[in-house]
């Protein structure tokens, strides 16, 4: 995207989210959306991690914690289903592993640099509860 | 009127689409995103949004970027509630004129940390409910200027470290209480008035949808935990709101008419507010022996508080 100069910014400003008229976002979802350069979901914050959450399917019950409590919009959920994250806008914080009931978890973080395919067979086995 | 969304479960809830874009730039574990992500995707219809000084501004509208899906507009510091009600205010005369491009019922809804609610905006505000707008008006309470540093707000809890009230050799931090805006806000006869947190979501999406169907002024009062100012690790962001809810810091309630109040969200297993206290960094220094006689004491205060809305539940006054 050019960006303009100091001196050539506008007193008051207007971006729009979307190019060209839309209708229903309400119930469009992110990938039939005419996102316009100015919407931050063009951006990405994915060097902002260190860690990264990574999603071990086997396990996932669908309960849809991660999706409600994730602050980054990067839990993907389409009909009921959690199917998978979005690195570009995931900060790293952590909260959908918290969240996560199943044991083993099926999110846990990982170092930004762990490749996904080793970190999915060193997946941790099933926990006994102490009692 | 427009019809109410429909949500029974989680499952079906995350079917919504999201209005509110990631890549914005709060810091990560931040609840504000997770209110205000809640509280659009709890309906359907347009939205018309305003979000005053603070956070949730900063960093979702960052030139040459914007995070929101719908309308938004920023002023000032004080003035997101009035210019929303000037908003709701033109869209009411130009539909009363005809004059409306499309016959649309918009939800009018400002968004302002507590340092614009509490103090900053709070003459705006008060103003935007005498005059009885049609709008809602969230608060994201994280009890810090956060923004800007943590300075102390009046939302600041007593004993909380924060720059301008700092805890050190002759101080345990902030000195005053916070002040109660939701039986101020009730006092306005607004038509509802509710405490949220993000961690009760299923409760969240009860009120906000209660306030988008009432006619009138809504305060909604979010507690949002801030990792940075409170001071604990990011993914514990949910965990620290479980502790709040449970341990009645934060009473999940509702107060209708201005009047009538009812708790919303009763903990099975009350959790002791020192656990609470514990687990946040700007609270460390209350539990050195010559402050630990404040723990108590806000122990008794949260007792008083919780036996006090009971009170006032059962009486339904």
């Amino acid at each position: 995207m050019q960006k303009s100069g100091w001196s050539e910014f506008e007193i008051g400003a207007m971006l729009r989210s979307f190019e060209g008229a839309t209708n229903n976002i309400a119930i469009t979802h992110q990938e039939d959306r005419p996102y316009s350069k100015s919407n931050s979901f063009t951006a990405s914050v994915a060097d902002w991690r260190i860690v990264k959450p990574v999603f071990n399917k086997e396990y996932c019950i669908d309960c849809q914690f991660c999706w409600i409590y994730c602050p980054d919009i990067s839990i993907i959920s389409r009909d009921k289903k959690m199917i998978g994250i979005d690195m570009d806008h995931c900060k790293g914080c952590g909260i959908c592993v918290e969240v996560c009931p199943t044991n083993p978890k099926s999110l846990l973080m990982f170092p930004e640099q762990q490749d996904e395919e080793a970190a999915l067979s060193e997946w941790p086995a099933k926990e006994k509860k102490e009692n | 009127m427009s019809e109410m969304k429909n949500i029974k479960n989680l499952k079906e809830f995350s079917t919504s689409a999201d209005r509110f874009e990631g890549a914005n730039l709060l810091c990560p574990g931040c609840a504000h995103s997770i209110i205000v992500r809640e509280v659009l995707n709890a309906t359907n219809d347009d939205l018309i949004l305003s979000a005053a000084t603070g956070c949730l501004e900063v960093c979702t509208a960052v030139y040459p970027y914007t995070s929101w899906d719908a309308s938004w507009i920023h002023i000032g510091f004080e003035n997101a509630s009035t210019a929303i009600a000037g908003a709701e205010a033109m869209h009411k005369a130009l539909k009363r004129k005809g004059r409306l491009k499309q016959e649309r019922d918009p939800k009018f809804v400002a968004f302002g940390g507590d340092g614009a609610t509490y103090d900053i905006g709070f003459q705006w505000l008060s103003g935007c409910f005498e005059r009885g707008h049609n709008m809602m008006y969230v608060c994201l309470d994280n009890e810090v200027y956060a923004n800007t540093g943590g300075q102390r707000s009046s939302s600041t809890p007593i004993g909380a470290s924060a720059t301008t009230s700092p805890a050190g050799r002759v101080s345990y931090g902030e000195k005053m209480n916070k002040k109660d805006m939701l039986a101020i806000m009730a006092a306005h006869g607004a038509p509802y008035v509710a405490q949220v947190a993000p961690n009760k979501w299923k409760d969240m999406i009860k009120k906000i949808q209660t306030g988008f169907a009432a006619n009138g002024p809504v305060y909604i009062n979010a507690m949002s935990a801030c990792t940075t100012e409170w001071k604990f690790l990011p993914e514990d962001t949910i965990a620290i709101s479980d502790m709040a809810t449970d341990s009645l810091v934060f009473p999940l309630y509702e107060i209708i008419d201005g009047t009538k109040l009812n708790i919303t969200y009763r903990p099975k297993t009350v959790v002791p507010v020192e656990e609470y206290l514990a687990a946040q960094g700007r609270f460390k220094h209350l539990f050195k022996d010559e402050y630990k006689y404040l723990i108590k004491e806000w122990q008794e205060r949260v007792d008083a508080k919780w036996d006090y809305l009971q009170r006032r539940e059962e009486a339904s006054v």
